[in-house]
């Protein structure tokens, strides 16, 4: 998909991948949407964005929150149109230092399913109609290799993953022909605060930078033989196919 | 009354040529329509358009937003003291209200509670002192923040709780330009339009700003529906030229759909070549108010909600329907106790439905 022109929502946007993410949109052209939690963050990437002489918007929400999915949307097609890009990219680890599963309690595992799992879910419930009804879409969910191994302590977080993985194929089995693409990218280790949190002693030069990983998607966004609708990519070892003219 | 749920609704089937009236479950759609026809939907998303407002002086107010905000100006309707609950007619009137006043919007859940954002009057309608133009505080990000945070969906007497805002959407909308709920397309899940498109069915969208149905004010409601703006893509006209090219009927879900396609009907097609029933791609504002004495000029069909003879809606009902034929249909409507109002059952009007017995048994 070209993205000059188009109208894209990115959630987990205040740092980040997420912050990335939506830089790298916009600079291609697209009216952005940011969503997060907290305002004060949001707005200063907000700001940024515009000083840069980009359409960036931001909406405070938490897509946990089951009574946000249509004010997020709502607010976010009212400024910038029908969505065509979708990027899942907030989420949270759970309570850290991360816990073995006998020692999660049970609240904590359904607050981490509610954000990486349903919130998504309610989401793309809202947006990928209009997408499928106008024969154009992309939808990226922001996965982990958490959602594939089995790490000890990685439990809540993995399992939410690992049911958005599943999620990204059944709703690209579903969407099927609809002109709507559906993808799970993996984008590895990044130098990010989530990472810093959930594994403090690691060396962020071993770690990738997260405009490079946005660089990446973006690519796979536009690409739609390198990355087909139900594919779960990895940003690290992806590569383009050959440029369609 | 209550709300139909989506999957369970029924549809009335009208066919305007054979003039034979029959039941059937909405669900059945895909078996009326040919792989020739086209179905033109509604996309626009309803607006959390009521909010609980008060002036300088305390008086609590209700707002009704018109249609969507331009920048962070808003239309609305103002009523009295009160909410939903109350039917619209037996509101209270508003103070009056004029350019300059201030106005501070709460919380539904804190009317008297503080502020939660501030408005100012910026001009009254010259139709009705009810009708106001007013500006919200900061800039249209601010605006739609407000109302998104603050407002809920317009509703009428016959239902007793608030609706949440996910339950006046249909499975498609986009931009938030519906007063209220373009209601025709809520049974219109994504298993039936799938199933349309395997049909060979094509489904295009327009948006259009479905208005308010009621405001209580006798002036007001006079003069409706008032005209909303409308958009048709170039791929919704192009889809209507083609169906008219290959034959096929074009259905409108809703009268909203109905109503911006008659607006918008032209002669020529996207190439300016001659077309009878095309439609023109672009903005405009429909202000034509269809009544039993249009003949449609582009839809064929039509499916709407049921409507009793003393609503607006039956009169478009009546602009495709002979006397007898419609007679037959209301008839039919009372008999099988067909849930009227806009969360209820609906009504397929469609020349050749009925026309073969078999037919609607043809999907397997």
């Amino acid at each position: 998909m070209e993205i000059r022109g188009t109208a894209a929502l990115v959630t987990g946007a205040s740092r980040g991948l997420g912050r990335a993410l939506a830089g790298e949109l916009a600079a291609a052209g697209a009216r952005v949407v940011l969503v997060a939690r907290t305002a004060a963050p949001l707005d200063d990437v907000v700001a940024t964005l515009r000083g840069r002489g980009t359409d960036a918007h931001a909406i405070a929400a938490d897509v946990a929150d089951k009574d946000a999915i249509h004010r997020i949307a709502g607010q976010a097609a009212a400024l910038v149109g029908p969505i065509d890009i979708a990027i899942h990219n907030a989420s949270t680890l759970g309570p850290t230092p991360l816990r073995l599963l006998l020692d999660t309690e049970c609240e904590d595992l359904e607050a981490v399913l509610a954000t990486n799992l349903v919130g998504p879910f309610r989401l793309t419930k809202v947006l990928a109609g209009s997408m499928a009804l106008r024969g154009r879409g992309v939808i990226v969910h922001v996965s982990s290799d958490a959602a594939v191994a089995a790490y000890p302590r990685w439990g809540a977080y993995g399992v939410a993953k690992a049911g958005q993985d599943h999620l990204s194929r059944i709703l690209a089995a579903e969407l099927d022909g609809s002109g709507v693409r559906v993808l799970a990218v993996d984008p590895g280790e990044m130098d990010t605060a989530m990472h810093a949190a959930a594994i403090p002693d690691a060396d962020p030069a071993t770690l990738a930078r997260p405009d490079e990983v946005a660089r990446r998607i973006v690519a796979m966004i536009r690409d739609e033989r390198g990355a087909p609708s139900g594919a779960r990519l990895e940003a690290s070892t992806w590569t383009q196919a050959e440029a369609t003219p | 009354m209550t709300e139909v749920p989506r999957h369970d609704v029924r549809m009335l089937i009208v066919d305007p040529v054979s003039r034979r009236v029959a039941g059937a479950a909405f669900a059945d759609l895909p078996a009326y329509l040919d792989a020739n026809d086209l179905v033109v939907v509604n996309d626009a998303a309803t607006l959390p358009g009521s909010l609980a407002a008060r002036t300088a002086a305390g008086e609590p107010l209700e707002l009704r937003l018109v249609g969507a905000l331009a920048g962070r100006r808003a239309s609305a309707i103002v009523f009295g003291a009160g909410d939903f609950r109350t039917r619209t007619e037996d509101r209270p009137l508003p103070p009056a209200l004029a350019a300059g006043d201030e106005l501070e919007l709460v919380a539904w859940s804190d009317r008297d509670g503080p502020a939660a954002a501030r408005a100012r009057v910026a001009a009254r309608s010259p139709v009705s002192p009810r009708w106001i133009e007013l500006d919200l505080d900061g800039g249209a990000d601010d605006a739609w923040r407000a109302i998104y945070r603050l407002g809920r969906p317009v509703q009428y007497a016959y239902q007793r709780e608030p609706l949440p805002l996910w339950s006046v959407q249909t499975a498609y909308a986009a931009r938030p330009w519906a007063a209220e709920m373009p209601s025709a397309g809520r049974p219109l899940t994504w298993e039936l339009l799938l199933a349309l498109r395997r049909r060979g069915v094509a489904i295009a969208a327009l948006t259009h700003a479905a208005g308010l149905s009621s405001t209580g004010d006798p002036a007001l409601d006079a003069a409706l529906p008032w005209p909303e703006r409308y958009e048709i893509p170039d791929a919704t006209a192009a889809a209507v030229a083609a169906a008219r090219r290959r034959g096929g009927r074009v259905v409108a879900i809703g009268t909203t759909v109905l109503r911006a396609l008659e607006s918008a009907a032209t002669v020529e097609d996207e190439s300016s070549r001659p077309i009878a029933g095309g439609v023109r791609a672009g903005a405009g504002t429909a202000e034509l108010v269809i009544t039993a004495a249009h003949r449609p000029r582009v839809a064929d069909g039509l499916v709407t909600g049921v409507h009793g003879p003393e609503e607006s809606h039956y009169r478009i009902l009546a602009s495709l329907l002979d006397r007898a034929t419609l007679a037959d249909a209301t008839a039919a409507m009372i008999e099988g106790a067909y849930q009227p109002h806009e969360l209820g059952d609906a009504c397929l009007v469609l020349p050749g439905a009925l026309a073969v017995t078999e037919r609607r048994h043809r999907l397997a």
